[in-house]
């Protein structure tokens, strides 16, 4: 509170510190919880490789090492042909994972330069890209880049990373558009534009750093797109069937009939991963939109009146009503006073003014009382 | 009406651009498609090289506009050529065979999962903060589950582990497709698991739109207007708050179909499920060109229809629609 108050001369200075800070604190639980997790996975795909303990694809000729369920060896046991299937899962981590953050970084860079663009030219060139965003948008994308890739002549990370790209950015796109549409009429831009910005300056100064919790929200689900969309086309298939990604680990299984042999730790280990690494992008996606909306926030973190939890759709509370703190010492002078003789009977007074109506239809959850 | 028409005009025209894109696709990529094909199948005959070019429309007498109006109107005719995996059958009578198996599971299921997954949400999102709500997190976890990875585990736990369901197919071994009671039993007993990890793993997601949604219009002033009316919660929670947190959910819904029903034909293949996945697996382990592009077009085309099907119910859910024409 009193940071408000003091003077600095460089207001740049007074906000830039504490805001990084605050922002980690402001954040929902959720998109704390799904941050770490994420970290977790980053870090495995970043250091995870130097740290397994075989090359994941040394196939071991001994015969009593295939199918060997885990033990201190061999942490996730080892496939049909003696790979040890924790060293594939590290290896396949950083594939997985590198493959959608850069699909993520090129689709979502694609979606703002289309969307700000509609939004910007207007006209004809709006009506043109927001045609070819809508109808990528109901195309489904998955039998398409099965079509693509499947008429490539060589599969591998990076085919399917400019085809998942090309195709990855409609959503944002028509999202951006919205939301620029709607900042351009603002106040701040027509300033800038009155004093000669120009349209590049106001686009990248202006336009897009307000954004960019909205490019943040569209980047999370473009990854969590193309780590699914990946992890399928690898499944049946559409891979380089070769190198080690979690999508790759599931065909192998597939087609080795890991499910038929038992072999539960040759193919649950790289679907936990895909379904936990979707799980902290989902956390972090709706801790973004919490940040956003308040409403939607964990009722946990809602206030509290009167030792009551306000719900949306309660009416305003009336605060008088709340009983006052006193120390001991105050109570007991309060005690021989006037309006302690009504709130004893159970009677507010009237300065106080009436409890809060609660009445049964006003309560939301449905409870009559 | 002219909601309609503008939805229609503009479903054609995504249609239009699915169907060029199919055309246009095997002549962009690099290479020549029918040597590769000749290439991969040393068993094909010489002379099967002008059949090979018939079938993909690349070998056609005249301009790349002729050849794309006669592809136009062979799509149009659905005459999809012939099927290379199982040559010689045609790539329409494969699709006839496989579509049904299909079109009963997924949509059966799609359409289960979004009424149950919306009716939870309703309840999440109106007592919001409840343990209801708040197990919610819980949920996320299944919406980012593969779906064919959620398949492989059932199969594992429900049907090798403890003999509940049976593994794969479509129906009981020795069975004959035909409208008797014990093939439609075990076509029924047969299709629960997949039926069951699609509604699992899309459940989540309507549910967390629509408890989302919800929150938002509980706190508009109508709502609060209605409580206040003293109308029954049953009433408010329904007639005012539901029936429009349901608009933005039904667009999300006609949006997410193509991921869910590529998710679930995908998963199709872990359950050996005789339907479009199975068959697009063969497609593209044996490069059957033909057989992966009429793949497209259908759930393509299926996604589209569905789309409409959404657009015709807003109109009957929203009158703002029916006066307002939204793109």
């Amino acid at each position: 509170m009193t940071a408000a108050l003091t003077v600095v001369a460089d207001p740049g200075a007074l906000a830039a510190q504490p805001q990084a800070k605050n922002l980690w604190r402001r954040l929902p639980v959720k998109a704390k919880v799904g941050a770490v997790v994420l970290g977790l996975f980053i870090l495995a795909g970043v250091i995870g490789p130097f740290f397994a303990p075989y090359d994941p694809s040394y196939q071991s000729p001994s015969i009593a090492l295939s199918m060997h369920p885990p033990d201190a060896a061999h942490w996730l046991g080892t496939t049909q042909s003696g790979q040890d299937v924790f060293s594939q899962l590290l290896t396949g981590i950083r594939l997985t994972l590198g493959l959608a953050l850069v699909v993520g970084v090129i689709a979502t860079g694609l979606s703002v330069i289309v969307g700000v663009t509609a939004a910007f030219l207007g006209g004809i060139w709006d009506d043109f890209l927001s045609l070819a965003s809508n109808v990528f948008l109901v195309i489904p994308q998955v039998p398409l880049l099965i079509l693509l890739l499947g008429y490539l002549p060589q599969r591998g990370q990076g085919p399917t990373a400019i085809v998942l790209a090309a195709l990855g950015w409609p959503w944002g796109a028509r999202v951006i558009r919205a939301q620029t549409l709607a900042i351009r009429n603002r106040d701040f831009i027509g300033a800038s534009r009155e004093t000669g910005e120009k349209t590049w300056r106001i686009i990248a100064y202006e336009i897009v750093p307000n954004e960019i919790s909205l490019i943040a929200a569209s980047f999370v689900n473009t990854v969590l797109y193309a780590i699914g969309a990946s992890v399928a086309l690898a499944f049946i298939g559409l891979a380089d069937v070769s190198s080690w990604s979690l999508g790759t680990m599931l065909y192998w299984a597939e087609s080795q009939q890991a499910l038929q042999l038992g072999a539960w730790w040759w193919f649950v280990p790289p679907g936990l991963a895909v379904a936990f690494m979707g799980t902290a992008l989902v956390l972090l996606n709706t801790g973004i939109d919490e940040l956003g909306n308040p409403r939607l926030r964990d009722a946990a973190g809602t206030a509290r009146v009167g030792g009551r939890r306000l719900r949306p759709a309660d009416p305003t509370p009336v605060l008088q009503a709340v009983p006052e703190r006193r120390s001991p010492l105050a109570a007991f002078v309060h005690s021989f006073s006037r309006a302690s003789f009504y709130e004893r009977d159970g009677n507010v007074p009237a300065s106080a003014g009436p409890r809060p109506a609660r009445p049964g239809a006003l309560r939301p959850n449905g409870r009559q009382r | 009406m002219a909601y309609i028409l503008r939805r229609l005009a503009f479903y054609a025209f995504a249609g239009w651009v699915a169907v060029t894109l199919n055309f246009f696709i095997p002549r962009a990529m690099p290479g020549n498609a029918v040597e590769a094909i000749m290439a991969k199948f040393p068993s094909l005959q010489p002379s099967a090289y002008h059949a090979l070019e018939a079938m993909l429309g690349v070998g056609h007498p005249g301009s790349i506009w002729h050849q794309y109006w006669s592809y136009l109107y062979d799509i149009s005719h659905l005459n999809f050529g012939i099927s290379l995996s199982e040559f010689p059958a045609k790539v329409s009578t494969l699709l006839g065979e496989t579509l049904p198996w299909t079109l009963v599971l997924v949509g059966t299921a799609t359409v289960i999962a979004f009424v149950l997954g919306t009716g939870l949400g309703i309840i999440a999102g109106w007592r919001h903060g409840g343990w209801f709500d708040r197990s919610l997190p819980g949920l996320m976890f299944f919406q980012a589950i593969p779906y064919f990875f959620l398949a492989l585990v059932l199969i594992d736990l429900l049907a090798l582990q403890v003999h509940v369901f049976p593994t794969g197919q479509g129906y009981g071994e020795g069975q004959i497709p035909g409208w008797n009671w014990d093939f439609i039993r075990s076509a029924v007993d047969h299709s629960i698991l997949p039926a069951f990890t699609i509604v699992i793993t899309s459940m989540a997601g309507w549910m967390l739109q629509m408890r989302n949604v919800m929150i938002t219009t509980i706190g508009e002033d109508y709502v609060v207007a209605a409580q206040a009316k003293g109308l029954s919660s049953r009433r408010v929670v329904f007639t005012y708050a539901a029936r429009n947190a349901l608009l933005p959910q039904l667009q999300g819904f006609g949006l997410a179909l193509g991921f869910v029903v590529t998710g679930a034909i995908v998963m199709e293949i872990v359950f050996s499920y005789p339907g479009i996945g199975q068959l697009l697996l063969t497609a593209v382990t044996s490069d059957d060109y033909p057989l992966m592009q009429a793949i497209f077009l259908l759930i393509t085309v299926a996604v589209l229809l569905a789309n409409l099907l959404v657009d015709l119910a807003m109109v009957a859910f929203d009158p703002r629609v029916r006066t307002r024409g939204a793109f």
